[in-house]
């Protein structure tokens, strides 16, 4: 396989295809972005499990529902925005409360929708999430723990939301890479500081952690790849061993995964957090990188962030 | 038609809103006026028309049943108790904490729910999904669901109206217990649910307008709509919201209020007699 700069939407409908050729259970739904979500692999591939609902997101959700019922696998996707708000109460009621195994894979989190502006840009569907009983919440970062994660999810019982981008970024693993459910991966080691981010951030811990390697200070960097369950075990472990966390996710630093950083260490080891996320407003128009560099989803704050904290 | 057969399901009918009246009673709270307007509805459907195992709740090819209208679960309750899918004593402890029963149908609680509801106007779309599920392992289960008529103000019951004759699920069946009346007074002063018939016949579906209490003309619909292959149907039945109970009957301050001692021993009684 390649490397350097895939897309992990694309990882996604190539994993659902491969699902497809070994699983008849996975039955892929999709409300009319296909093209966009990359479901369309999977159509192209099995028509006869892929059904397209239209722009209505609430009644695929709730026809997931149905088909989950039956011992179908339903794969549902959607833009982040339309899944995590317009049909959660669906997703809450009808999914997750009888906890049936829907996967809602969605892609276009956070602010990577830049050209659309604020209506297609998610920036609170993971603190949405993450608050709903029985759903396991996760963030890849590149195209192969995509492709990892979707194979994964398709073998334990119960609704997940996965969450994807739409950019292109560089990868980080490779097809040897073993997703766990629930497992961060430490990518780098350091003793001064944590870094924990999630999503398409982590390309930007990594260069962030290049820039602060060259001015003498050593960050541990990890990829959190699940927000729920959280893997407490790293997270104790950086916050005893480094002298402190900066957390960088694409997201409202309202609620999100910064937050869930936050809320277990003030219970369990109380330790310095700074978080790296969009600071409650919403997003715009333009660029991606220029989007991110306004709001502060850059290497330059994470450097600052982490000077701060070891000030 | 059967006299016979005709009788024990109107029996049955009757006998399902005294079990509906005594356990809402006893719970202390919940809906009785949707619960008494379904009645004949469920019986027909659990006592006769619906292909179930009660000893196999997870049959995979049995019908499914969901009741959209969740809140109007002490009725489906009661025939799946006499169907014995658990104990009738069961009936006694609906809505209490640690219940198999709750106010809502929870389908990892009850046996026999096929799918958890109680959020208005998605129980259609669950059909929808089971309908397709349907088709796909080629079974010959269908699918019934239940919805109120003040639930079809929701939106997202026109989506499934929608998804339902595009893919062509001519194994599903909608039943309307249009008792005309919601929390806040009828239909036509909430908001209008009318021309129902065309709304339907223009999503594509095979309409059927009844008596809804009338036990052969149920019989007659559910027939029809499963001869009907091509496309989904839908059966609209004209009830009585608190049928059978004379202070009930069109009154819409029974849709979700308990009975006092007193009104519990008028209504089991105008029932008994109703049913004898």
């Amino acid at each position: 396989m390649v490397t350097n700069n895939m897309s992990s939407r694309v990882a996604y409908g190539l994993a659902l295809s491969q699902l497809g050729e070994y699983n008849p259970k996975v039955i892929v739904l999709d409300a009319d972005l296909a093209k966009a979500t990359y479901t369309i692999k999977f159509a192209e591939k099995y028509p006869d499990r892929f059904f397209d609902f239209g722009i209505a997101e609430q009644n695929m959700v709730s026809a997931a529902a149905g088909l989950a019922t039956m011992e179908f696998i339903p794969f549902v996707s959607t833009f982040a925005i339309f899944a995590s708000m317009r049909a959660v109460e669906q997703f809450r009621n009808m999914v997750a409360y009888p906890e049936l195994n829907v996967k809602l894979v969605v892609t276009h989190g956070g602010t990577e929708n830049s050209g659309d502006g604020a209506t297609h840009q998610s920036i609170e569907d993971i603190a949405i999430m993450r608050t709903i009983p029985n759903v396991k919440v996760i963030v890849p970062s590149d195209y192969f723990s995509t492709y990892k994660a979707v194979l994964a999810i398709a073998d334990i019982q119960g609704p997940v939301y996965l969450r994807l981008g739409r950019s292109e970024s560089q990868t980080i693993y490779n097809e040897n890479f073993n997703f766990k459910v629930g497992k961060s991966v430490e990518l780098f080691s350091g003793e001064d500081v944590t870094i924990i981010a999630i999503g398409s951030m982590v390309e930007k811990a990594v260069f962030a952690r290049e820039i602060l390697e060259s001015q003498g200070i050593h960050a541990r960097i990890i990829d959190l790849l699940t927000i729920k369950p959280l893997d407490e075990e790293a997270i104790l472990r950086a916050a005893i061993e480094t002298r402190g966390i900066v957390t960088v996710e694409d997201h409202n630093v309202y609620g999100g995964m910064g937050s869930v950083i936050a809320e277990f260490l003030a219970e369990k080891y109380p330790t310095r957090v700074l978080r790296v996320g969009i600071n409650d407003h919403f997003g715009c128009s333009g660029d991606l990188e220029e989007l991110r560099e306004n709001f502060g989803l850059s290497v330059s704050n994470i450097v600052g962030k982490v000077k701060e904290l070891l000030k | 038609m059967e006299q016979s057969l005709i009788k024990e399901l109107e029996d049955g009918a009757w006998q399902l809103r005294e079990r509906a009246i005594e356990m809402i009673y006893k719970a202390g709270s919940g809906h009785p006026g949707g619960s008494l307007s379904e009645a004949e509805i469920i019986s027909v459907l659990y006592f006769h028309h619906l292909n179930l195992d009660p000893s196999k709740p997870d049959w995979e090819n049995r019908d499914r049943f969901i009741l959209s209208k969740g809140h109007s679960c002490p009725t489906l309750y009661a025939a799946l108790a006499i169907r014995g899918f658990f104990p009738i004593e069961e009936l006694n402890r609906l809505r209490k904490f640690g219940s198999i029963l709750q106010g809502h149908p929870d389908m990892q609680r009850t046996p026999g729910i096929d799918i958890s509801t109680g959020s208005l106007g998605q129980g259609l779309s669950a059909g929808v999904g089971m309908a397709l599920g349907a088709c796909l392992l080629g079974s010959e289960s269908r699918i019934y669901v239940l919805l109120g008529c003040g639930e079809l103000q929701e939106g997202q019951v026109w989506e499934a109206a929608m998804a339902a004759s595009h893919y062509c699920l001519g194994n599903l069946v909608a039943i309307i217990d249009y008792n005309r009346l919601q929390i806040d007074g009828t239909n036509d002063m909430v908001m209008k649910i009318e021309p129902l018939v065309k709304k339907w016949e223009a999503f594509g579906w095979y309409v059927q307008v009844i008596d809804g209490h009338s036990v052969p003309e149920i019989l007659i619909s559910l027939d029809k709509a499963s001869q009907h292959r091509d496309c989904p149907s839908v059966i609209i039945a004209k009830t009585i919201k608190g049928r059978g109970v004379s202070f009930m009957e069109n009154n819409v301050e029974w849709h979700g209020k308990p009975l006092t001692q007193e009104e519990m021993k008028q209504a089991l009684a105008e029932l008994r007699e109703r049913r004898y």
